[in-house]
């Protein structure tokens, strides 16, 4: 089963070769080289994402979604966990952009050595048997300097934890998934002689 | 600009400071209550699993921020600057009533043997366990005071090791929730005398205020209908009420000035727009909790105290203490989540004292409501911590698990200290704390003992699977801390009287939880009040007469 896509990024691909195929059929017709027109549309399709570029989130979506995989309910990409992180990363959490920038391009080299593919491309249980590699450190130690491979791990771990089980308010947790989940009300249901007066 | 001399600063509008200042002013005093954060509450911080004084991984809710850091010892003898929100800084809060805004609200008087500790047992290699100056009779009509006029819902009646009370609580307990249903018959099978956890919160409306209505976001937040009763919504409007206390909020002391006659003349402060000011006053009180007391304490020098006010003897920032947390998780086969907040419900005191080779110990209760992001970094040893293990164990345990912890009291030590760090300044150039110490090995003992009681207790309730938690080793005070600026009969083992005045500067005094000379193995925080209180009173009867003036 094919996991490892978020639906919004199986739509995101889909557009942009609408795109692609529009604009190389404008440069047809006008003559203007269409690269220089594809350039100039890059900057005006706002990016889904405030810090990471596609090609980062994609696998950080990846990894995610093997910290809280979906099942019978919801996972961590259903839960929105990459637009939790990728919002605390232009705010609150800024001090861990470079932990994120170098640690997802250290694993992206790790896979491509160690499988040869993208960690996207890997299967189910490769992408847990590859983390699980991540988690321990045992990884090609010459992909990786700071962040070390155990405290990259660790911070996308604590991150989607938080993004997945912590307030929807901040980018996660979207339409309290987690909460429902669990079956915790969420607002709480409160004064409607639910708790016993006195009680109370 | 030159302000208007006063009767009384007090620094610090806390558990301690606001009391003081409530019982200075109706006394008469005029009073500049100065405190460093601002109002806050519901309003501003609101029920967010992420921002509160228990979980602030992005941010904390009441205060301090990043201007105000510290530095702290790494457990391998390495100095790190800390901010608020990391392990190792010790935080509490800062904001009008601190941490008595976002606090759990257990309202415990310690128990007449934590008076006595050194009497008692013994104090072992390494410590600096000593008796208090008083004994809990003398601070019993403190405790009562405290109970009453801050307000606190419980009923001592069904624990035998309370200590004497000349009146009940002026409310009723709060009743057990599940938890406390499925404890307290375990407790009882293993001969245990478990009883309501009482809590200054009120369980029916009490001095115009609400009663409680039970919601999951209790402690580390601020109460959305001000049922939980702190400084913030007790003392201190009483004290702004007379007319004779004026709140500086934003207001950081940097400095008590001590003139060349040992005599404190006022303070020096960066108000809210950052301007420096000197305001001066007949009488000075600092209750900024034990860790920013003692700082402001070492940061104030002159030449009669070239090391820091009454730090004559190199006491001052010594004995910082908190609690060896310890305790227990159990999960269940039946569920055991009403989602009745607060959550902490039912408490045994069986193993305070007593214990066969240990000193002291800790009430046990069962803990506040653990919500979902906090339940996820909860699992036994060995279990998964991602994958499809860890959302299955979340989605099965997290109304199916019970925790019970116990803050267990800790032995004060010279080396567990509060210095003034030589190179780090915070926003405003002040010298910031530096915190060094490991706790003495005894507590981790005791930390074990009292750990292993909370698995029984659990076991017998019928737990399935148990795990312990044990207090790590260093110390660095916490939201409980206490001891840096202790009472005593002997000017050369410690800072102030049993009334909370220095040694060697009769008009500086310390109200907070500074003042302990041990922590007990309970919350602190009735205690510290009770020390308002007695502090208080103690200002202003003398100067009814004449004194300070």
């Amino acid at each position: 089963m094919n996991r490892k896509l978020a639906p919004e990024s199986a739509e995101l691909s889909r557009r942009t070769l609408l795109k692609v195929m529009a604009v190389g059929a404008l440069g047809a017709v006008t003559g203007i080289g269409s690269t220089a027109i594809i350039t100039q549309l890059e900057h005006v399709v706002p990016s889904r994402y405030f810090f990471f570029s596609e090609n980062e989130a994609d696998l950080l979506i990846a990894i995610c979604e093997q910290i809280i995989p979906r099942d019978d309910t919801p996972g961590a990409t259903d839960a929105g966990v990459i637009h939790f992180i990728d919002r605390q990363l232009v705010s609150t959490l800024s001090r861990h952009q470079q932990n994120y920038r170098v640690g997802l391009e250290a694993f992206r080299r790790t896979c491509q050595q160690v499988h040869r593919l993208p960690f996207e491309k890997l299967t189910f249980d490769q992408q847990t048997a590859t983390l699980r590699l991540l988690e321990l450190g045992k990884v090609p130690k010459e992909l990786w300097g700071e962040p070390s491979p155990q405290a990259f791990f660790k911070l996308v771990l604590n991150h989607t934890r938080q993004g997945f089980y912590g307030s929807p308010r901040h980018g996660g947790n979207r339409n309290y998934v987690s909460f429902k989940i669990l079956g915790v009300d969420y607002p709480q249901i409160i004064g409607q002689n639910r708790y016993v007066k006195g009680g109370l | 600009m030159i302000l208007k001399h006063i009767n009384a600063i007090v620094v610090g509008a806390g558990a301690g400071g606001g009391i003081v200042a409530k019982e200075l002013s109706s006394a008469g005093l005029s009073v500049v209550l100065l405190e460093r954060g601002d109002w806050v509450g519901f309003q501003k911080h609101d029920h967010d699993d992420l921002i509160n004084q228990r979980e602030p991984v992005l941010g904390n809710g009441f205060g301090p921020d990043e201007r105000s850091p510290r530095v702290s010892e790494g457990s391998s003898g390495q100095w790190a600057i800390v901010g608020p929100n990391d392990s190792g800084y010790g935080n509490n809060a800062a904001c009008v009533g601190s941490g008595t805004v976002s606090y759990g609200a257990m309202a415990w008087r310690y128990m007449e043997q934590d008076f006595q500790m050194r009497s008692l047992y013994g104090a072992p290699e390494g410590s600096t366990l000593e008796d208090w100056p008083i004994t809990y009779a003398e601070l019993e009509p403190c405790y009562e005071k405290a109970e009453w006029e801050i307000g606190v819902s419980g009923d001592m009646r069904a624990n035998p090791f309370s200590s004497p009370r000349s009146r009940p609580y002026p409310m009723p307990p709060f009743p057990y929730n599940r938890e406390g249903r499925i404890l307290e018959t375990a407790a009882k099978q293993l001969g245990l005398h478990p009883f309501p956890i009482p809590m200054l919160r009120n369980s029916v409306p009490y001095g115009g205020r609400n009663a409680c209505i039970a919601c999951r976001y209790c402690v580390g937040f601020a109460c959305e209908i001000s049922a939980k009763n702190g400084t913030h919504n007790t003392a201190i409007p009483a004290a702004l009420a007379t007319g004779q206390c004026e709140l500086r909020t934003n207001c950081i002391v940097s400095e008590i000035v001590v003139d060349d006659h040992g005599q404190a003349r006022g303070v020096r402060y960066f108000d809210a727009q950052g301007r420096a000011q000197y305001q001066t006053s007949d009488v000075v009180v600092v209750a900024g909790a034990a860790i920013e007391t003692a700082r402001l304490l070492l940061n104030s020098k002159s030449k009669l105290f070239p090391t820091g006010a009454g730090n004559r003897h190199d006491w001052v920032g010594r004995n910082l203490q908190g609690h060896a947390y310890s305790g227990a998780l159990g999960i269940f086969e039946e569920e055991t989540y009403d989602d009745i907040g607060s959550g902490a419900t039912i408490a045994i005191s069986d193993f305070n004292h007593g214990n066969p080779g240990i000193r002291g110990g800790a009430v046990l209760c069962n803990e506040f409501i653990r919500l979902p992001y906090q339940f996820s970094g909860q699992r036994p040893p060995g279990a998964a911590l991602w994958g499809k293990a860890h959302k299955d164990f979340q989605r099965q345990f997290f109304k199916r698990c019970v925790a019970v912890n116990g803050p267990v009291q800790e032995m004060p030590r010279f080396e567990a200290r509060v210095q003034v760090d030589p190179v780090v300044k915070d926003h405003w150039g002040i010298p910031v704390a530096r915190l060094s110490g490991q706790r003495h090995p005894a507590d981790i003992e005791t930390g074990r003992f009292i750990a292993a009681r909370a698995e029984e207790w659990l076991k017998a309730a019928g737990a399935v699977r148990t795990w312990t938690n044990l207090p790590g080793t260093a110390a660095r005070g916490g939201q409980h801390q206490a001891g840096t600026c202790r009472m005593g009969r002997d000017p050369k083992t410690s800072v102030t009287n049993s009334y909370g005045q220095l040694h060697d500067i009769d008009n500086l005094f310390v109200a907070d939880g500074s003042l302990h000379v041990t922590n007990g193995g309970f919350n602190p925080v009735l205690t510290i009040m009770a020390l308002g209180f007695r502090v208080g009173h103690y200002i202003a009867q003398n100067w009814k007469a004449g004194g300070f003036q």
